[in-house]
């Protein structure tokens, strides 16, 4: 299926921890109930520096109370515990006989019956990493993903016991692999991928075992817990919980704190900053404040605890992924194109209702997926700025850089919000150019760009909504005329490559006409309906202007369409 | 934080000119100061005789002419130097500023970056990449973040003089408007904050064009009337190009943008001013330049608004008259005849 030869031979890195038992998330397991009170006391802590009056914390609690029960009632899920209403329930009878009191007694109630609900989201928030059962899941998982990925490759169910194919055939992972490597044994590293598909953190997580790191902690959606078999696997493989549906201030202040306590424990992280996944398929422009903060907060916290220099760095590294293919792409962009219409309001929906579709959607996956690539972006600390294996910071000069430095004044280790607040948008601006930077061009994407940009020149007074209504047999694009476009946008994609301002694969090189047929080939290779390909009469069409602005998309914001 | 304990550690000044010594002064009323100057005999003029280049200075002010020992003894510095020269001098003492370091500029120029083979001069365009604030040249050119502005109507003689005046200190960072606060404020001068760094900075800026255009009016004999037309009008020239070039409207309402605007274009103690109003006599541009001892910012910023304007297509027909007038020898009564009939349709439009 793929034309191209892996980029790095598929290579076996062995552990860079030689037992499970010094894992940071394996000590937090074994210590669980004592980290969840920690992080029930710092968020309560947090809150009521938030809530500064017994009034506001009334009123913040009657927020809640209020925003939880309507939950109840227009969202529930399957998940959900059983005594949730009963839960809130009591607390709407504690409430409103404490909202007419401002005793001594009343307040020390109030913070009581935060404590409660603060330690009940802990509590689910809190995984049940069990490191007999990682050790089972990931054996099952690499065991299974592999044979699957054989029979669907090779044909034929006797494949699944053959040892023909193997991930890593499938799976080119490039960059900074050995400093990542390095880094997880100097610090805490938190992973920063782009998101396209719900697949995305079991990929990233076959990633982090195939490169020998100890398990990462991840937010994963709650709704992924629905389905008993993928808890199972979540709960083994360090996953906490993240309910959308919930947004609450103190909700997201324990979820918040949670990060916080783990990244100072020491485990790394996986955040995908963007929140979710890229609906339109652009690599994230805007990425979530909210968890990124947390990884301020505990550097900040590590360096005042160990103000002698042996703190514990937190590094942070982006990874992009790239596909030829995306399987959810055609939900995807018209969910993006709705939210961008005049749909304002967008439940959180639970797509995957049942196992038999994940099983399916599973097997999609691995069968139709064709290649994917998996780019580790340098190292970089708190800041942005780049570190070496050693983990020391430096400056675009290359000066050596203290990063303790950034939170002092006056000498010392000083908290303050909301300098930490700009700090975690810088953060969050140099992960958005680091991705960027690290994404890696697939024929695929250089032909969905030039076929879109080719067709929407064609009609510049149509806006994008209109343009996406045309019937796609309208639109044709003459080959030759094609190539060239494709052509020089190639040429500028190896000029940009070379300034360092994007990747790109392998097989982007060789004979132009190769490229652009290798790419019309892979782009969207298993939609229904493709985005762009070659009829009969060998002109290009699409079959899908949705999917083939989806795919499009991938090449945004590199200031590419003046070249079409 | 900081502002909770009284800072009593020196503060260091980059720049002895005649801003230099008016924030030096005020800073001297809260803090020990240790002003830099390349010039050796500038440094002993301070030392040893209290001025600087007359201007009489503090006692708690102290000169120094070595930046990495400047950088070693002050958290808190603040550059003022021309904008001509802020390059070199924040490459210069780059090296040895921390990410501890907090800086509070007082410059109001603009610095261009261009590639190797092209110059100011013979380019139509400039483009935003190219064209930075002294915050953003601060930012690239060193490991410093936390990064404010002086800004407002700040005439040094003005200050000098113990005149009740206020200022606006600008940063992204609450900190940084707490610092400046502390060490700016006193009986005689009060300290606005605002978080609008880069709005702030423009102000600060594109009001030196406005100035020059009322230094000229001024020039040409004509009165108060006219000068009334010219600042509201320049104030929304101002906005315009503020906008185009990422800051918002609200600092131009400010004591940074109309406060500055209003006091630079009715003083002749502003040198963009009298730059304009001697120019308006007759006198030529390389004279009024050769005679002046300190930078009239508004030439050069003329020089690149006009090259932004055109580029992104802002309406801005103060700047480009004074560009003709300038650099195109345009006669000053035409190109004030060309204003008259310029056609704005609305007062107000920007709000």
């Amino acid at each position: 299926m793929s034309q191209d030869p892996p980029a790095i031979k598929p290579k076996y890195y062995p552990p860079i921890l030689p037992g499970h038992r010094e894992w940071p998330v394996v000590r937090l397991a074994k210590n669980r109930k004592d980290f969840v009170s920690t992080v029930v006391q710092s968020a309560v802590a947090s809150i009521l520096e938030h809530t500064q009056d017994h009034q506001a914390l009334i009123e913040e609690l009657e927020l809640t109370l209020f925003l939880e029960r309507n939950r109840l009632r227009q969202n529930p899920w399957k998940v959900d515990p059983e005594d949730e209403e009963e839960f809130w329930g009591k607390i709407k009878g504690q409430l409103v006989h404490l909202s007419q009191e401002n005793s001594e007694e009343a307040r020390q109630n109030a913070q009581q019956m935060l404590e409660q609900i603060v330690s009940r989201y802990a509590e689910e928030i809190a995984g049940n990493f069990k490191q007999s059962r990682y050790r089972f899941a990931r054996t099952l998982i690499i065991f299974g993903f592999a044979r699957l990925l054989n029979a669907a490759r090779l044909k034929g169910i006797k494949s699944l016991w053959s040892r023909e194919l193997d991930l890593p055939d499938k799976i080119q992972i490039n960059g900074e692999i050995d400093q990542l490597r390095a880094l997880a044994k100097l610090g805490t590293v938190v992973m920063v991928p782009t998101h396209f598909s719900n697949l995305d953190s079991a990929l990233i997580g076959w990633v982090i075992q195939h490169l020998g790191l100890p398990a990462f902690i991840y937010g994963a959606g709650l709704n992924l817990f629905n389905i008993g078999i993928f808890a199972y696997f979540m709960n083994s493989l360090g996953a906490y919980k993240v309910d959308r549906r919930k947004k609450n201030m103190v909700y997201l202040e324990t979820l918040k704190t949670y990060s916080t306590e783990a990244l100072k424990y020491g485990c790394h992280s996986l955040f995908f900053p963007g929140g979710t996944r890229s609906r339109s398929g652009m690599i994230e422009k805007k990425l979530k404040m909210g968890l990124l903060s947390t990884v301020m907060e505990a550097q900040r916290c590590n360096f005042e605890n160990h103000p002698q220099g042996e703190a514990a760095k937190i590094f942070v590294v982006p990874v992009v992924l790239n596909y030829h293919f995306v399987l959810e792409a055609p939900g995807l962009i018209n969910q993006f194109l709705e939210m961008q219409g005049q749909e304002r309001y967008y439940v959180e929906n639970d797509e995957f209702s049942n196992s038999y579709k994940i099983i399916k959607f599973l097997f999609k996956f691995f069968t139709k997926g064709s290649d994917i690539s998996v780019s580790i972006g340098r190292g970089m600390d708190v800041m942005g700025n780049y570190v070496n294996d050693q983990g020391i910071s430096f400056d675009q000069d290359g000066n050596k850089i203290d990063t303790s430095d950034y939170f002092k004044s006056l000498g010392r280790i000083q908290k303050d919000d909301q300098r930490d607040g700009e700090y975690t948008r810088m953060l969050s601006e140099r992960i958005v150019s680091e991705f960027h930077r690290n994404n890696r061009v697939f024929s695929s994407h250089l032909v969905a760009f030039a076929a879109f940009q080719i067709l929407k020149n064609r009609y510049n007074k149509l806006d994008l909504f209109n343009f996406l209504r045309i019937q796609p047999d309208e639109l044709v694009i003459d080959y030759a005329h094609f190539l060239e476009v494709c052509a020089t946008l190639r040429n500028k994609i190896f000029e940009m490559n070379q300034q360092g301002a994007l990747h790109t694969a392998e097989h982007l090189k060789g004979k132009i006409e190769e490229v652009v047929e290798h790419g019309l080939y892979n782009v969207g290779l298993y939609h229904a309906k493709r985005p762009a390909l070659r009829n009969k009469q060998g002109l290009i069409v699409s079959q899908d202007l949705n999917l083939l602005y989806f795919y499009h998309n991938r090449l945004q914001g590199y200031g590419l369409e003046q070249y079409i | 934080m900081a502002s909770n304990n009284t800072y009593n550690q020196p503060v260091g000044i980059i720049g002895a000119g005649s801003f230099g010594c008016a924030v030096a002064n005020i800073l001297a009323e809260n803090v020990p100061v240790i002003m830099y100057a390349r010039n050796p005999e500038v440094v002993d003029e301070i030392n040893y005789k209290g001025s600087s280049r007359g201007i009489a200075l503090s006692e708690r002010v102290k000169g120094h002419g070595d930046l990495e020992q400047l950088a070693a003894t002050c958290e808190v510095i603040f550059p003022v130097v021309p904008s001509g020269n802020f390059r070199e001098m924040i490459t210069k003492v780059g090296p040895f500023l921390k990410p501890y370091h907090i800086l509070i500029h007082g410059t109001k120029g603009f610095v261009v970056e261009l590639p190797e083979d092209q110059n100011l001069e013979e380019v139509k365009f400039l483009r935003k990449e190219e064209v930075f604030t002294m915050s953003e040249l601060i930012r690239r050119e060193t490991s410093v973040v936390r990064i404010g502005c002086l800004a407002g109507p700040n005439l040094a003689k003005e200050i000098n003089e113990h005149q009740p005046a206020a200022t606006v200190v600008a940063s992204r960072f609450d900190e940084v408007i707490d610092m400046g606060q502390q060490l700016l404020k006193s009986e005689r001068f009060r300290v606005y904050g605002n978080n609008d760094l880069i709005g702030v900075e423009l102000c600060g800026v594109l009001k030196n064009i406005i100035a020059i255009a009322a230094g000229a009016l001024s020039g040409l004999g004509y009165g108060e009337n006219t000068r009334g037309l010219l600042i509201s009008r320049g104030m929304v020239e101002m906005i315009y190009l503020g906008q185009a070039l990422g800051g918002n409207v609200k600092a131009f309402l400010g004591l940074a943008g109309v406060g500055d605007l209003v006091a630079t274009c009715t003083s002749r103690l502003s040198r963009n001013y009298s730059l304009g109003f001697r120019l308006a006599q007759g006198e030529t541009l390389p004279h009024i330049l050769g005679s002046m001892d300190e930078v009239a910012e508004g030439v050069n910023t003329i020089k690149i608004t006009k090259r932004l304007a055109d580029n992104y297509r802002v309406r801005a027909p103060i700047t480009t008259m004074l560009h003709q007038v300038l650099y195109e020898d345009l006669p000053l009564e035409e190109a004030l005849q060309y204003l008259m009939k310029y056609p704005f349709i609305q007062d107000i439009d920007f709000l």
